[in-house]
């Protein structure tokens, strides 16, 4: 019986082989859909995966609160003596952290832009004054010296976490560490360096930015709660005790009551919405859904390529049938029964479609490789994506060629023994 | 119908038909191809059918090769009653009992001598060594042992058909019907075909023959004349 099939099989190419300028031609069609299917799927699936890695790294059993300035005329109602005061405040954490069920840690953090030296080379940092949980509910990998500790906090000691980009950026290695670091008129002790977050995706992380992290209290001290800008001429003095709170829960499912409590609570003690309330596990589910919709809307163009590759297909077929009539009629005066005649053509379209599957697979997952070495877009080939494809392939073969396969089985032998 | 079943054992009888009928509807009026026909061919006769066109030798050599069944009247080959049988059943029949030899050779030409040798094996779902073996001693036999890998377009018209009766005999045929087996053929190289069905029937296989050539129609032992669906003349020749 498998025999039988190998040489149907073999019999298929051979046939096909006969026209091999007319079989590849043919084939093209599903090869492209074939091969644009896969790598736009690719492409597709590393834009969300990288999207998704990065929602991820946030923690989804985190809510992030941010402070946001409010729109200038809401902004102007509540100056006192120029000043704007919003954001998160100390007590919100403390309330945070007493009332709100389920929640397991809440750190605070505060950012403070300071041009920053070490030695000779200088840049802008953003310095997060945090406490050391901060480094529990966002995971960062130490690469030298260690991170904030329980001590540095309750010493106030003037201890500095560089992040990888920092450092490099300002020439700072394992050597550095122990040494000083000078934030503004400050001088602090580099502690350790973690690893930064590569940029990219939608999201907002503290650590996009070139990050140091020192003690909230050394923080609070040393640089205070106003931020003095100067933006376009004007002097703008801004009253901000926490730029950004991140909220632990304990389990994933609490997540949402937890981050609707906090808005709760939030809006009955701040009078104006000066905070926006993130919850990377709403993002992370918005995130999976448009990744879906896109995979639908990739999925019916990869479709109706592959449907025109399968008209291509049954059109060639069906000139193949006109054309081979006589041997049609010779092999059913033969013997061959009507289902038989039905296999060998069937069998003809699936070979030609597997085979335009097999090279369009190739192709589908040669073109992300060059997209992602020339255009340096991620690119993730998934095996379900070869897998579908190959599938799809195949049953266009059976679809595209059951019609003229059936024309051929149903030729009345004797017209078709006199075919010209 | 049963009649001629057993009508059949008497005389030894491989193909009877009895008053057989063939009714074309063209438009509305209604063609007699085979208007009452009834003859039989004894087991190892060499038969051939002669008569202008239209006589109906066409038809009958498709209802012989049970390729058509009759409107009415009833058609026994080899024992198997052909009016009352399905397209598979039909089908089934020409594989086991039937070998065609064709004008125009109709050789598959994609496939080699041995793959069209083999082709009525592969539909009798015979293994792939076995069959090797006929195909080669059927090769043989027509004397193209050494022509097994060539397409059919590498051979010439006389060997095509050589290997069209190769064809044929695979399946080790009750009857083989041929249909003008010489037509696409020079004289001499009809002469050595028509020879060679000689010799096949002189090992005892039956065979009818269609022509309207009478010189071909010589080597056959008994000729039979149609006009207008009936059979007009029926003479044996003692050679």
């Amino acid at each position: 019986m498998t025999s039988r099939v190998a040489r149907n099989i073999r019999l298929g190419i051979k046939t096909l082989l006969l026209h091999k300028l007319r079989s590849f031609l043919t084939v093209l069609g599903v090869v492209f859909g074939v091969g644009s299917v896969i790598a736009m799927l690719s492409v597709g699936e590393g834009a969300s995966r990288e999207a998704l890695d990065q929602i991820r790294k946030l923690g989804s059993n985190n809510i992030m609160i941010t402070a946001v300035k409010p729109t200038e005329d809401e902004a102007a109602a509540n100056r006192v003596s120029m000043m704007s005061v919003y954001g998160l405040k100390y007590d919100d954490v403390d309330r945070i952290s007493r009332t709100i069920p389920h929640v397991t840690r809440t750190v605070p953090a505060k950012l403070v832009r300071k041009n920053s030296f070490v030695g000779e080379k200088e840049i802008e940092l953003r310095i997060v004054g945090t406490i050391p949980s901060w480094f529990r509910l966002v995971s960062r990998e130490v690469l030298a010296g260690r991170i904030m500790t329980q001590r540095d906090l309750d010493s106030s000691a003037p201890v500095c976490v560089l992040t990888e980009h920092g450092a490099r950026k300002l020439l700072a290695t394992e050597a550095t560490i122990g040494k000083n670091i000078r934030c503004g008129s400050d001088y602090f002790e580099v502690v350790g360096i973690v690893r930064s977050e590569t940029a990219g995706g939608g999201i907002q992380t503290p650590d996009l930015e070139i990050d140091a992290y020192i003690p909230l209290d050394v923080a609070r001290h040393r640089f205070g709660d106003v931020v003095i800008r100067n933006s376009s001429g004007s002097r703008e003095r801004e009253l901000v005790e926490l730029h950004q709170v991140l909220v632990e829960v304990d389990d994933i499912s609490n997540v949402e009551t937890v981050a609707a409590a906090l808005d709760t609570m939030l809006k009955r003690f701040h009078k104006k919405v000066d905070y926006r309330i993130n919850v990377p596990l709403a993002l992370l589910k918005q995130a999976e859904a448009t990744k879906r919709t896109f995979n639908i809307v990739l999925g019916s163009i990869a479709g109706i390529s592959l449907l025109v590759g399968g008209i291509g297909i049954m059109n060639i077929m069906l000139a193949s049938v006109t054309e081979r009539t006589r041997e049609i009629g010779v092999r059913r005066a033969i013997g061959a029964r009507r289902s038989q005649i039905v296999g060998q053509f069937l069998i003809e379209t699936v070979v030609l479609s597997t085979v335009g599957g097999l090279i369009g697979i190739t192709l589908g997952i040669l073109t992300p490789t060059l997209i992602t070495l020339f255009a340096g877009m991620p690119t993730v080939v998934t095996l379900w994506s070869l897998a579908l494809s190959l599938g799809i392939s195949m049953s266009i073969g059976i679809v595209f060629g059951l019609y003229p396969a059936m024309r051929a089985a149903n030729l009345d032998p004797i017209e078709a023994l006199r075919h010209e | 119908m049963s009649e001629a079943v057993h009508g059949e054992q008497g005389n030894g009888a491989i193909v009877r038909l009895d008053g057989v009928h063939k009714v074309y509807h063209m438009g509305t009026q209604e063609v007699h191809a085979l208007a009452g026909v009834t003859l039989s061919f004894p087991k190892g006769s060499f038969n051939a059918i002669m008569g202008p066109s239209g006589s109906g030798k066409s038809t009958m050599l498709n209802l012989l090769g049970c390729l058509d069944r009759p409107t009415r009247g009833s058609y026994t080959l080899n024992g198997h009653d052909v009016s009352l049988l399905d397209d598979n059943a039909l089908s089934a029949l020409r594989l086991r009992e039937l070998g065609f030899i064709f004008q125009s050779f109709n050789l598959i030409p994609q496939l080699t001598v041995r793959e069209n040798i083999e082709m009525p094996l592969y539909y009798l779902g015979w293994e792939a060594d076995e069959s090797g073996r006929r195909s080669t001693e059927l090769a043989e036999l027509v004397g193209l042992g050494d022509r097994l890998g060539h397409r059919p377009a590498e051979l010439s018209g006389g060997q095509q058909q050589r290997v069209a009766v190769a064809r044929a005999l695979a399946n080790d045929p009750a009857v083989l019907l041929a249909d003008e087996p010489t037509g696409n053929l020079d004289s001499a190289t009809g002469q050595q075909i028509m020879e060679l069905l000689s010799e096949l029937n002189g090992r005892g296989r039956t065979i009818i023959m269609v022509t309207h050539e009478t010189h071909i129609a010589s080597y056959s032992r008994r000729r039979i004349h149609m006009l207008d669906g009936r059979i007009e003349s029926d003479e044996e020749i003692r050679q």
